[in-house]
């Protein structure tokens, strides 16, 4: 941690992504936004749909380039890091692939870098045992339940050991028990790890229980409203959902949005059905 | 109860069969119906039984036509779609031309084909069988080397992963199904081309000249031994590619 204490896990500088610029369809995703986070922190990204979280998570990963503005993960162009695989993705669908095992899908991005396959095989070990799965290496994606695949999936982001994980949505097609399992898990392997987490969901307690700060977005153009920290301590357990500093933090992330949510029902009155 | 389960599902259609069979022999018997109009199957089996080796070497012939084609047909259009998947603006220029093309019946185009080639060559059919092949897999192959999950392409390129990776490690593997899709129509479709195919003249020693020249010889149960030929080739055809689509399935299925 020491070493990079320096460094930003991701800094983005007044960066703005317009879609079909010059158009008809133009779409302002993303207005001059900046953010840096530290290395260690879980970050995550909340507002209505349309606000341009998932577009800010792509541009962070290098997967759109944007329009305006800079970014550098881990002290280098995104490009780069991108090239040098210093973060793991994962998304609301668990992606993976029918045709291989489950061992063989968290060994994908290892693969990809060139290991060998001895080396593979002791890493997704490895990675099988954090996510606790240890038994299901050899099954395939289709015989595990969503919970266990999404659980793949995080094994497969983290397998190369990124400094930086960046989730869109990753448990947002589960049901609510499964989900604040997994929550719970991705904060016990995050610690594990110390890995730093961009995190883009549309639910306020999921991000106030995981963040050390949550970034309430607007639409139309995507910018950042406001940045919550969030006063919870390191270690969070069942018992932080029922303490009052988890309450008090829904409840400004609340009303962060509903200044967004009013701003754009202003702004697009015909329309403001759309984002309930 | 799982013996029993399978049994029922064997019995079923065997049964149907033979009743079908005996209806069939009873009409033709008890209504004394003439044999150029319609040949009894005792009749119909006793020719096949008795031509057997002419019908094996009538079925060699048109089976090789369709084998052959079916070969070629099946490695030029896994080639195209290749190339189709590169090139995004051929794709959408040659994809709607290959799906009509798969709605008509091309193979008609063989009497143009024999007038290009000599009479004694088999070649027109086997081209004929290789072009109507073509357009099924290369339609089928190459919608399984494009749609491919988006997610899972996002995934590869946040691996940094070049475009060959992308191609054997998601748009091959997302592909074979489709492939075994498409053999199962084309397998069938090529032995019924290469019949049709002698219909339209050129040489006269396979299973489809066989039927038209016995029934002009008004020969029916002899036409009809050749029609049995036809179907039992055209369902060893369907039988294998069902066997090989299972061989790749292994442990993937769902």
């Amino acid at each position: 941690m020491s070493a990079v204490a320096n460094t930003s896990a991701v800094e983005v500088i007044g960066a703005s992504k317009i879609f079909n610029e010059g158009t008809a369809n133009q779409v302002d995703a993303l207005l001059d936004v900046n953010l840096t986070i530290a290395p260690g922190e879980f970050v995550s990204l909340i507002g209505p749909s349309g606000c341009g979280k998932s577009t800010l998570l792509r541009l962070i990963a290098n997967l759109l380039e944007p329009t305006q503005g800079e970014i550098s993960v881990n002290g280098k162009t995104s490009a780069q890091a991108r090239l040098d695989q210093d973060y793991g993705m994962a998304f609301q669908q668990a992606g993976l692939f029918d045709w291989r095992t489950v061992s063989k899908n968290i060994e994908l991005p290892l693969e990809l870098k060139g290991w060998d396959k001895k080396k593979r095989a002791v890493r997704a070990a490895e990675m099988l045992e954090l996510v606790k799965l240890q038994d299901f290496g050899n099954m395939f994606p289709w015989q595990l339940s969503g919970g266990m695949q999404q659980r793949v999936a995080i094994a497969r982001a983290l397998a190369a050991h990124p400094p930086l994980l960046l989730m869109d949505e990753p448990f947002g097609a589960l049901d609510e028990m499964t989900r604040e399992y997994m929550q719970g898990e991705l904060l016990r392997i995050c610690e594990e790890t110390s890995t730093t987490v961009v995190f883009v969901t549309h639910s306020i307690p999921e991000a106030v229980y995981l963040s050390n700060r949550v970034v309430v977005m607007s639409p139309r153009p995507g910018r950042i409203l406001e940045i919550i920290p969030v006063n919870l301590g390191s270690k969070r357990s069942e018992l932080t959902r029922a303490a009052d500093g988890f309450f008090r933090s829904i409840t400004s992330v609340r009303e962060a949005l509903r200044g967004t949510h009013a701003d754009h029902v202003a702004s697009t009155a015909i329309r403001g059905v759309e984002d309930r | 109860m799982k013996t029993l389960e399978r049994f029922k599902k064997i019995a079923t259609p065997f049964v149907f069969g033979v009743v079908f069979l005996g209806l069939w022999e009873g009409s033709v018997n008890g209504f004394d119906l003439k044999p150029y109009f319609l040949a009894a199957p005792s009749k119909i089996m006793e020719q096949f039984l008795n031509n057997t080796t002419r019908i094996w070497e009538a079925t060699a012939v048109s089976g090789s036509n369709a084998l052959i084609g079916l070969c070629l047909g099946t490695i030029f259009g896994i080639a195209m779609s290749f190339i189709l998947s590169r090139f995004r603006f051929l794709n959408e220029l040659v994809t709607p031309l290959a799906i009509s093309l798969n709605a008509i019946p091309i193979f008609v185009l063989v009497a143009v084909l024999n007038n290009m080639y000599s009479i004694t060559s088999e070649v027109p059919r086997r081209f004929m069988v290789t072009l109507v092949v073509y357009f099924i897999i290369l339609v089928n192959v190459a919608r399984g080397l494009t749609q491919v999950s988006s997610i899972q392409v996002e995934l590869m390129r946040s691996y940094a992963a070049s475009e060959f990776a992308i191609l054997r490690k998601v748009r091959v593997p997302n592909a074979i199904p489709y492939l075994f899709t498409a053999l199962k129509v084309a397998a069938p479709a090529s032995v019924i081309t290469a019949f049709v195919s002698e219909y339209f003249g050129g040489l006269q020693n396979g299973l489809g000249s066989r039927i038209t020249s016995n029934i002009a010889n008004s020969k029916n149960a002899a036409a009809w031994a050749y029609v049995l030929g036809a179907c039992l080739l055209g369902l060893a055809f369907y039988t294998v590619s069902i066997i090989l689509e299972g061989l790749t399935r292994k442990g993937q299925s769902k």
